[in-house]
């Protein structure tokens, strides 16, 4: 007695997915492609180590990095100890600086500036650019030659000097003084490099307005605002994530720069502040000491340059991954 | 061609006059005036500060002020014409009485030329930078891209990433710590900027990121042309592997190179402030720097002019030297 089974999938149309494997994502076929390059992925390691060492400073620094130890100045690291002829204490592994605080601990504090640097203003101007960026390319007109006579003069300006005159003028008002002056300073960053990367966007969106892809959308009555932001702004999302890994590095030297020129962070002195320090205001108390305690300078100097080029390697990594003709050939 | 480089320096007119209102605005709106000193110092009183202020026209409106720092205005005490900014007079400096800041910036002192005022140092410090970075990235960006994918190659690349990504204070830091101050093989502190050997460091730390950027150019643009087909062609009819190289490929892959020339010149003048500080170099940077340091607020204003002005020329000189160097452009609209 053998009953037949019925067949269930005979009376009916084969479902999609049983016969195509779902394909990977564009995203995910890129972060394939991304964490195959070595050097990338070395630099994603070196840039989560900083991250996580700014979120937790206060947990990972080995000691209050704002408290005096008296009769302590100078002192040499423990590796470096025949350096001067101050004797070197072992819990002090960078050494102290001018007043006898410690070196490593100040150094862990300074990352979470520059990382909040680097990362903040770029959100900012990421939105910024994006929204009028996609307006210009996609509006077209006059809004669009607007855009383009704005950036025409704030590339005319020599972007550094930008910040060192509002840091030097507005330093001392009410806004120059909120968050140590941090937030006068993304506010500088975010003015000035909102404008690149609205003319990426939009030049972006001139592209792509004419694909086809757009056109069919716009045939089928879908609404302006659905084809900027579901049709458009995915497509040019590549070159964005690109700039804006170079962007984060750009602003952390920036910071450095006008901190080392004693215009950036104001250096806190009571210790519930959230921004103690930046590496940029520890080289210039550091340039005061090169030879008595070098490390006060080397330590944030060695920092700046790892974030910088971690951030290269990401870049450079998905720049290939986003867009794998341009490989090789930058 | 005329008419459109006329047109082009016509626009720097709008540009150059937006960078200083702009300047302006932020520099009036810091807190306290160019006659308060420190509280140590023997303070202006205030009959004094008044006076003062009537006769350098700080009593007049801001628009009002912002036209004579421009175009010029009657003395209301002397009662003569100053010229402003484009007669070249960037007025007094605030905190070096009785010197201009274009005296300051532009003339040497007694008995030397030019070349000693302290943009004098500074061209010539941004030129010994930007002919160092040619003359030896270019050569390493053609070794690169010859001999793709070998050692070299990688070598290459490497300096070229880390040259583009350390920045230039940084590289500083580190060779000032190893060569002076651990292994004492150079003077930092230097009184007699006319011994040529004084110049390599700064020189060095100045140009090395634009000698990696430079370098990193000429492989990639290198390699581009490798693969056309007119220098399979050359190579085809049997010309030698020099000629191929030298006239076939680097006439092409150097005009990417050649653009970025002027733009990179300025930013060597315009980015050197902080290297001539920490070399104590006598040029346009470091007295830019001490204007920050004493607020001397018209001091940094005709700085900051000075270099948009740099490099504005810089980006008009690209779209100009394209058109020499490659007969495909043409600007004419």
């Amino acid at each position: 007695m053998a009953t037949i089974q019925p067949a269930t999938t005979n009376n009916k149309i084969v479902e999609l997915k049983d016969v195509f494997k779902p394909g990977k994502s564009l995203g995910q076929e890129a972060w394939s492609r991304l964490i195959r390059n070595k050097a990338s992925v070395i630099g994603m390691i070196i840039i989560s180590f900083f991250i996580i060492l700014a979120a937790f400073a206060s947990v990972l620094s080995p000691m209050n990095p704002l408290e005096i130890h008296s009769g302590k100045k100078f002192m040499p690291p423990p590796f470096d100890a025949g350096a001067t002829n101050i004797k070197a204490e072992p819990e002090y592994l960078l050494g102290t600086d001018s007043l006898g605080r410690d070196v490593l601990s100040r150094v862990i504090y300074g990352a979470r500036v520059s990382m909040m640097v680097g990362f903040l203003p770029t959100a900012i101007i990421l939105l910024i650019g994006t929204s009028v960026g996609m307006l210009a390319g996609y509006v077209g007109g006059r809004v669009d030659n607007l855009l383009m006579r704005l950036t025409d003069v704030i590339y005319a300006f020599p972007d550094l000097l930008f910040f060192i005159i509002v840091m030097v003028a507005l330093r001392d008002t009410p806004i120059g003084q909120l968050m140590n002056g941090l937030l006068l300073l993304f506010a500088a960053l975010a003015i000035v490099n909102w404008v690149g990367v609205a003319r990426l966007v939009r030049g972006q969106v001139l592209s792509l307005k004419q694909k086809e892809f757009v056109e069919a959308a716009r045939c089928i009555g879908v609404k302006d605002s659905r084809i900027m932001f579901r049709h458009i702004l995915p497509n040019s999302l590549g070159p964005l994530i690109v700039s804006a890994a170079f962007t984060v590095p750009g602003l952390i030297i920036t910071e450095a720069i006008l901190g080392y020129l004693g215009v950036g962070l104001r250096p806190a002195t009571d210790s519930t502040s959230f921004f103690i320090t930046s590496w940029g205001t520890l080289m210039l108390d550091g340039q005061t000491a090169i030879n008595s305690q070098p490390y006060l300078l080397l330590a944030p100097a060695i920092c700046v340059a790892l974030v910088v080029l971690a951030f290269t390697f990401l870049g450079d990594g998905l720049r290939d991954a986003l867009d794998p003709r341009m490989r090789g050939t930058q | 061609m005329v008419t459109y480089l006329f047109r082009r320096l016509f626009w720097l007119i709008p540009v150059l006059i937006t960078v200083s209102a702009v300047t302006f605005i932020i520099m009036r709106s810091a807190p306290g005036g160019p006659w308060d000193t420190d509280a140590d110092r023997r303070q202006v009183d205030a009959a004094t500060a008044k006076s003062l202020a009537a006769y350098y026209g700080l009593d007049k409106p801001m628009w009002r002020q912002f036209m004579a720092y421009v175009i010029g205005d009657t003395n209301s005490q002397t009662k003569e014409y100053v010229c402003g900014m484009i007669c070249g007079n960037l007025g007094p400096s605030y905190r070096q009485r009785g010197r201009t800041v274009q005296d300051i910036l532009f003339s040497a002192p007694e008995g030397k030329t030019f070349w000693q005022s302290r943009f004098g140092y500074s061209i010539r410090l941004g030129v010994m930078a930007l002919a160092m970075a040619v003359f030896i990235g270019i050569p390493i960006g053609i070794i690169a891209a010859l001999k793709q994918n070998t050692i070299a190659d990688y070598v290459a690349l490497f300096i070229a990433t880390s040259g583009i990504s350390v920045p230039s204070f940084v590289l500083a830091i580190f060779l000032i710590i190893i060569f002076a101050s651990k292994l004492h093989w150079i003077d930092i502190v230097v009184d007699d900027w006319t011994q040529v050997k004084y110049w390599f460091m700064p020189m060095i730390v100045l140009g090395f990121g634009t000698l990696a950027f430079t370098a990193r150019l000429t492989r990639s643009s290198m390699l581009e042309v490798i693969r056309q087909d007119y220098v399979r062609t050359a190579r085809a009819k049997g010309l030698a592997e020099r000629a191929v190289v030298f006239v076939h490929m680097l006439k092409n892959a150097l005009i990417p190179v050649i653009t970025i020339l002027g733009p990179a010149l300025a930013g060597l003048v315009t980015g050197s402030f902080i290297i001539e500080t920490m070399f104590s170099f006598p040029g346009m940077g470091r007295a830019y720097v001490q204007a920050i340091g004493q607020r001397d607020y018209s001091m940094i204003m005709g700085t900051t002019l000075i270099y948009a002005a740099l490099v504005a020329i810089a980006n008009l000189s690209v779209d100009l030297i394209y058109v020499f160097i490659d007969p495909r452009i043409r600007l004419e609209e």
